[in-house]
């Protein structure tokens, strides 16, 4: 079996979807000729016509305002937007029309679209090219946003995403587009919204969701050769939230760290810190400790590797979780001062 | 290169006008299909009617029946020019200040005003009455007409798109996308820029230094023309061709030259931006007296038709007050519907929540 990458597995979904369904249109800057700059479209306007895959004009918020008239028309738009700060200039469109329309007209106008967003960091990106935009996204009702960390969830959640009758924001961890997986392609017939546990542990919980998946992995192998045995979560897709699926975990292991690559303040991860303590506060024996990117603009390439949330720094989380019962000194000391 | 020549696209150098202030005729340019007197009559009538809904409404928002109400009184041969000229498979995509042309488009009153009331984001189906939702952000909906012209030509229809806008919105990128837009993809989409004057309280003079709106589709090969918009001939005469070119596949960008004779809303106090004598300048310019004295002139009005289009405001002017009279009748439960095809866990938690709080206060 040959090895697919996860920009295989994502061309793939558009094909089967476009071949399943001639409503579903995919269009963008680029996305044509070229097959878009991630490779992602490849070979679909030759495959399909320019009809069904089409490069637009390079204006963000006319791609946005366009797919959602397109989608009233009755077709089913599956956008990219280049990178995730490009897709900012849509940013109204997004959160004041695709998000709401559903819920002004009272069910009568739906808008089912996919925005695609490729995100996140670790690629050598100059400014504006790496941001982790998910926080803006979840925070606006009317969307879901999904996120895959392995090849066959690139493939099964963009199927999902495409089939779904919301609009589903789809953030592709750029960094793992070349990821590789020997597997057979298959589409798992399942609504949005489930968790998947990635590794199987008893100590303590890892959640991740996106390009933070496999440095937790990672971070849980590390642990094993101390002796520490961690789950880890792989959210898949942040709205819905599979509260079930976390709440299951961190009630048995009694421990947790969330690991997001986005800034920490008011970030995602923060929303499921405080779901955790909501729900599991007897359950916990330490602080749910967050890991995140640090509070600052997203640094340039040559120095993102300090910025981002790597295996040391999940591990020193987990070394945090009080296992010996001594409290966690780092937020004792000054806080009085 | 785009096979267009400019001056193709250019609009006319003074705003196209048919009837002076004072209703006679005057010779505007060729090539405008001149509407006929029977539909000019029908354009007095509802005119006649639409003031009236506009002068109810305003009314409604004293008695506290409406949040707010932004006022289309000035801007008639706009609102029912716009409305007479679609077919019924044909979208309007109207702002906040249409409910007029809305109303006149054959929506039902209260329906047209659930945004304004407050019981709704959006009264009506837009499914049913080919009518987007009301736009309170500026210009983003001319990008949804644009997608939706575009998606009705794929599917092999002739129907068009009509979105409104106002002067200030042109100012705003999703306009100048949408323009874009419509050009690259041979949308059947016309925009109508009803300029009056004021964007709130900001004038056009500092809004633009285009020597007319209509300008603004040139660069983007649209074709565009600036018509009289207190002029009712002019208007249906220029939007009857601009459908005709739509429809063949090439939007069209009017600019309306009008006047909002009230303050942006009954919120607003345009003295505060604003004189008096302008406003009455305006008034010499109205659209329904001019009809109305050029219909007189052609011996097509009579003093009996006049009565009986008032007559016909009056019924919907008192059907709305005893209707908007009543309390809508609002569940609050009905919060959680609509947010998605089907609610997540968190939702029904809380919906589940409100519904303790309404049990208990119930109690």
């Amino acid at each position: 079996m040959a090895a697919t990458t996860m920009a295989q597995a994502l061309n793939r979904a558009l094909r089967d979807s476009m071949t399943a369904d001639e409503r579903v249109l995919v269009f963008g800057e680029d996305v044509g000729q070229l097959g878009g700059v991630f490779r992602i479209t490849d070979g679909l306007t030759r495959d399909f016509g320019e009809d069904r895959c089409f490069d637009t004009p390079l204006a963000e918020a006319g791609i946005v305002g366009f797919a959602l008239g397109m989608a009233m028309g009755g077709f089913k738009p599956v956008v990219e937007m280049q990178f995730d700060a490009f897709a900012y200039p849509a940013f109204e469109q997004i959160t004041s029309h695709v998000a709401k329309m559903r819920n002004r007209t009272r069910g009568h106008l739906t808008v089912p679209m996919v925005i695609r967003v490729p995100y996140a960091g670790g690629i050598g990106g100059v400014e504006h090219h790496c941001d982790s935009s998910e926080a803006y996204y979840v925070h606006t009702p009317g969307l879901k946003v999904v996120t895959p960390a392995t090849v066959n969830d690139a493939y099964t959640l963009l199927r999902e995403a495409i089939d779904d009758p919301d609009p589903v924001i789809f953030m592709e961890p750029k960094k793992l587009y070349w990821s590789k997986e020997d597997i057979e392609l298959r589409h798992i017939d399942e609504p949005l919204g489930h968790a998947a546990v990635r590794r199987h542990g008893k100590d303590a919980t890892l959640i991740a969701y996106g390009p933070s998946v496999p440095v937790a992995l990672q971070a849980a192998e590390a642990a094993a050769e101390e002796g520490v045995d961690l789950e880890v979560i792989d959210l898949r897709s942040l709205v819905p939230f599979d509260d079930d699926t976390v709440m299951r975990s961190v009630r048995r292991t009694g421990r947790c760290v969330v690991v997001q690559e986005a800034s920490g303040f008011a970030g995602f991860g923060a929303e499921i810190v405080a779901r955790i303590q909501e729900r599991c506060f007897h359950s916990l024996a330490a602080p749910v400790i967050r890991v995140a990117g640090f509070d600052i603009p997203y640094p340039p390439p040559m120095l993102e590797h300090s910025h981002l949330p790597s295996v040391d720094r999940v591990l020193d989380a987990v070394d945090r979780l009080q296992f010996t019962d001594e409290p966690d000194h780092r937020y004792l000391t000054g806080a009085h001062s | 290169m785009s096979d267009h020549i400019a001056t193709d696209l250019l609009p006319s150098a003074t705003p196209v006008r048919y009837l002076a202030e004072d209703g006679t005729t005057v010779d505007g340019p060729a090539g405008y299909p001149r509407p006929s007197t029977e539909e000019l009559r029908e354009a007095h009538r509802r005119m006649v009617v639409g003031r009236r809904f506009d002068a109810q409404a305003t009314a409604l928002t004293k008695q506290g029946r409406l949040a707010v109400y932004p006022s289309s009184h000035g801007q008639e041969a706009c609102q029912i020019a716009a409305a007479m000229v679609l077919r019924e498979d044909d979208w309007l995509f109207p702002t906040y200040r249409d409910t007029m042309a809305m109303v006149t488009r054959g929506l039902d009153p209260v329906e047209a005003l659930g945004l304004l009331r407050g019981d709704a984001h959006c009264g009506y189906d837009p499914n049913a009455t080919r009518t987007a939702p009301q736009c309170t952000p500026l210009s983003t909906q001319t990008l949804h007409a644009t997608g939706l012209a575009y998606a009705l030509r794929r599917k092999g229809t002739d129907s068009a798109v009509l979105a409104l806008i106002g002067d200030g919105a042109t100012s705003e990128g999703d306009f100048h996308e949408a323009l874009n837009f419509a050009a690259v993809f041979e949308a059947p989409v016309v925009f109508l820029v009803q300029n009056n004057g004021f964007a709130i309280s900001v004038p056009l003079e500092k809004q633009t230094k285009a020597p007319s709106l209509a300008y603004k589709g040139v660069g983007y090969g649209v074709r565009s023309e600036q018509v009289d918009g207190n002029d009712p001939v002019a208007m249906l005469a220029v939007l009857h061709k601009a459908f005709e070119h739509a429809r063949a596949g090439a939007p069209f960008l009017v600019e309306a030259h009008t006047y909002r004779i009230e303050a942006h809303t009954n919120a607003d106090d345009a003295t505060r931006y604003r004189n008096s004598d302008e406003v009455d300048r305006w008034l010499d310019a109205d659209p329904l007296a001019r009809l109305e004295k050029h219909l007189r002139t052609l011996g097509a009005l009579t003093d009996e038709d006049v009565a009986a289009a008032q007559a016909d405001g009056e019924r919907l002017a008192a059907d709305l007050r005893s209707r908007m009279n009543a309390d809508p009748h609002l569940d609050p439960m009905t919060l959680f519907d609509h947010v998605y095809a089907r609610p997540t866990t968190q939702l029904v938690e809380q919906r589940d929540l409100l519904a303790t709080e309404l049990k208990a206060q119930e109690g």
